[in-house]
């Protein structure tokens, strides 16, 4: 019987999908070694507490929330401070946090808080009594790497979206806890979180990414992933680091290796020809189509389903076809 | 300010890998290395710093094995001031290990901003930075995205999925660089010059136990790619059946 414990990361009053992955990446941990409980950790402004119990939903047995009016926006020093804390007061195996921009944050100080390693950004683990095995693309994705990690607990962060989070009947036990250190004392402060205007979903929490590359041509040509992200319905949209750097995109919506790294269900590369540095950064997709003229393009090396065509033939009659398919199928 | 740059010698990833007999590193055969991306961006910003604020100390610091040196020496030709090698052959995977060796190294040498690239190229953790921060009880703010320091305090923003952050910290700090804040300047013939004569100390890293490791390396597989499902508009409804009925991601 081993317990297990897992960060759920709260923002703008809701919790995140990385939330749920990890609550149920540690469920799945604890019934691997025996079937352990599952203790989850959520940071957040008040109001927190009345959404806590969602995390039953996904293998949690208990919740401690931490709220405090200045917690609403991250605060790494009080976060990592309080997940130590909790850490340290439990006996737990093992400690699932997201490799989400603020996870990647916050789980090295944690590691280095419990004088732990870390096994960061995996898409793939196995738990026993001894070891934490776990599977990390490195080289921007070139090879993989399976991790062997000893001590306990075994701190890991996942990718976002690598590991599915899974629904099940629990009901979690709701419990409050004061952060380890007063919010007021902390040296690194976020003065300011700038929601960047964004009617659509998240490159790292859609199910569907659509990307587009210099094949678009323009900043205004990308009207045309947009409105193919909308026939999706649940869709981001992306770009390559050519398109961001000309400044047709935000850098925010880069995807590559100095950018998004995505592992979306579906994701659609637009006018892309595949350079290595954003392969790097979608590969784990789960189905990729590409649309590009040249049918000598490395990115149909890597393409489940490929046309060959000008894409500004191509992708209006797909936006036709998908919102068709999608009236059809709902 | 007197400003230390961590930085990390990596293979270049343009470069075709293999796998080496031991299963678990890249076959070093051909492979060029070079100072990773987000790292060069950190040697650039402490530079421009120093060049903003007047004279100040650029020192780069790194673990590797004796070819490191040369890794080195590229960041003095960029003007960094000079270079501090610790000795480590294979440097470990495990980055809790590594931030021990930096902060026993850094400690108590009166370093106002201690810099590290946001990922390096090679793992692609990120985890270095935080910890070594944690280890010598510094402010420290991740994956930095802008920069200013005035007075002794610094402001920084950080990208996050749709959100920009702006944080606040004192100095002394460690910060990790994203990119974007400053493209690398290229050594010039004079710099290069220059850095011939600049120090590089040596000494073995002062390593912590290794938890962490690499019980296998790949390449990945193969991706069943390669089928196209026709060209032109003409494909548009056989690609959206084969979405629906065989990859039923619509």
């Amino acid at each position: 019987m081993a317990d297990t414990f897992a960060f759920a990361e709260f923002r703008a009053g809701a919790f995140r999908k990385v939330a749920f992955e990890t609550v149920s990446a540690a469920r799945r941990a604890a019934d691997a070694t025996g079937g352990g409980a599952v203790t989850a950790l959520a940071m957040g402004a008040p109001g927190l507490s009345g959404k806590a119990a969602e995390l039953g939903r996904y293998g949690a047995d208990r919740v401690i929330v931490v709220e405090h009016a200045e917690l609403a926006r991250y605060s790494p020093e009080v976060f990592a401070g309080t997940a130590g804390a909790q850490l340290k007061a439990g006996s737990y195996r093992a400690g699932f946090f997201s490799a989400s921009a603020e996870g990647r944050d916050l789980a090295p100080r944690v590691a280095a808080a419990l004088g732990q390693s870390l096994a960061s950004d995996i898409t793939s683990f196995e738990i026993t009594a001894d070891a934490l095995t776990a599977r990390h693309p490195v080289y921007v994705g070139k090879a993989i790497a399976t991790l062997r990690l000893t001590g306990t607990p075994a701190l890991v962060s996942l990718r976002p979206g690598a590991m599915v989070a899974v629904e099940q009947s629990r009901t979690a036990q709701v419990e409050t806890a004061a952060p380890a250190l007063d919010p007021a004392s902390a040296r690194v402060v976020v003065t300011e979180l700038a929601q960047r205007p964004a009617a659509r979903m998240d490159l790292g929490e859609a199910p569907v990414v659509i990307s587009g590359g210099r094949g678009l041509k323009s900043a205004e040509n990308f009207k045309l992933v947009e409105d193919l992200a909308s026939a999706f319905g649940n869709a981001a949209v992306g770009a390559t680091r050519a398109v961001t750097d000309d400044g047709w995109r935000p850098s925010s919506d880069q995807i590559g290796q100095t950018g998004r790294l995505v592992s979306p269900a579906l994701y659609v590369a637009v006018g892309i020809s595949g350079a290595i540095q954003h392969l790097a950064g979608m590969r784990t997709a789960r189905v990729i189509v590409a649309i590009n003229r040249d049918k000598d393009a490395p990115i149909f090396k890597v393409a489940d389903y490929g046309i060959v065509g000008d894409l500004f033939e191509v992708v209006p009659p797909l936006i036709e076809a998908v919102k068709r398919a999608r009236a059809e199928h709902q | 300010m007197k400003i230390a740059v961590c930085l990390k010698r990596v293979p270049d990833t343009e470069m075709r890998f293999a796998i080496a007999a031991d299963g678990t590193s890249l076959d070093s055969a051909g492979l060029k290395y070079d100072i990773s991306d987000f790292d060069g961006y950190a040697v650039e910003i402490a530079l421009r710093l120093n060049e903003q604020q007047g004279p100040g100390e650029v020192v780069v610091v790194a673990l590797g094995p004796d070819a490191l040196q040369e890794t080195l020496r590229k960041a003095l030709s960029m003007g960094v001031d000079r270079g501090i090698h610790l000795q480590a052959d294979p440097v470990p995977y495990d980055g809790f290990s590594i931030a021990q060796a930096l902060a026993s190294e850094l400690a108590g040498q009166g370093f106002d901003l201690i810099l590290f690239g946001r990922v390096a190229t090679d793992t692609g953790n990120g985890m270095v930075g935080p910890m070594t921060a944690h280890l010598m009880d510094l402010p420290c703010v991740t994956a930095i995205s802008r920069l200013e320091i005035a007075a002794g305090k610094g402001t920084a923003h950080r990208e996050l999925e749709g959100a920009t952050e702006t944080v606040t910290f004192p100095l002394p700090a460690i910060l990790t660089i994203d990119e974007g804040i400053a493209r690398p300047r290229l050594p010039s013939l004079k710099g290069i010059m220059a850095a011939k004569k600049k120090p590089i100390e040596s000494r073995p890293a002062a390593l912590g136990p290794v938890r962490l490791t690499v019980d296998r390396l790949e390449l990945p597989p193969e991706r069943a790619g390669g089928r196209i499902v026709g060209e032109g508009p003409d494909a548009v409804p056989e690609l959206v059946r084969l979405l629906h009925e065989e990859a039923k991601v619509l």
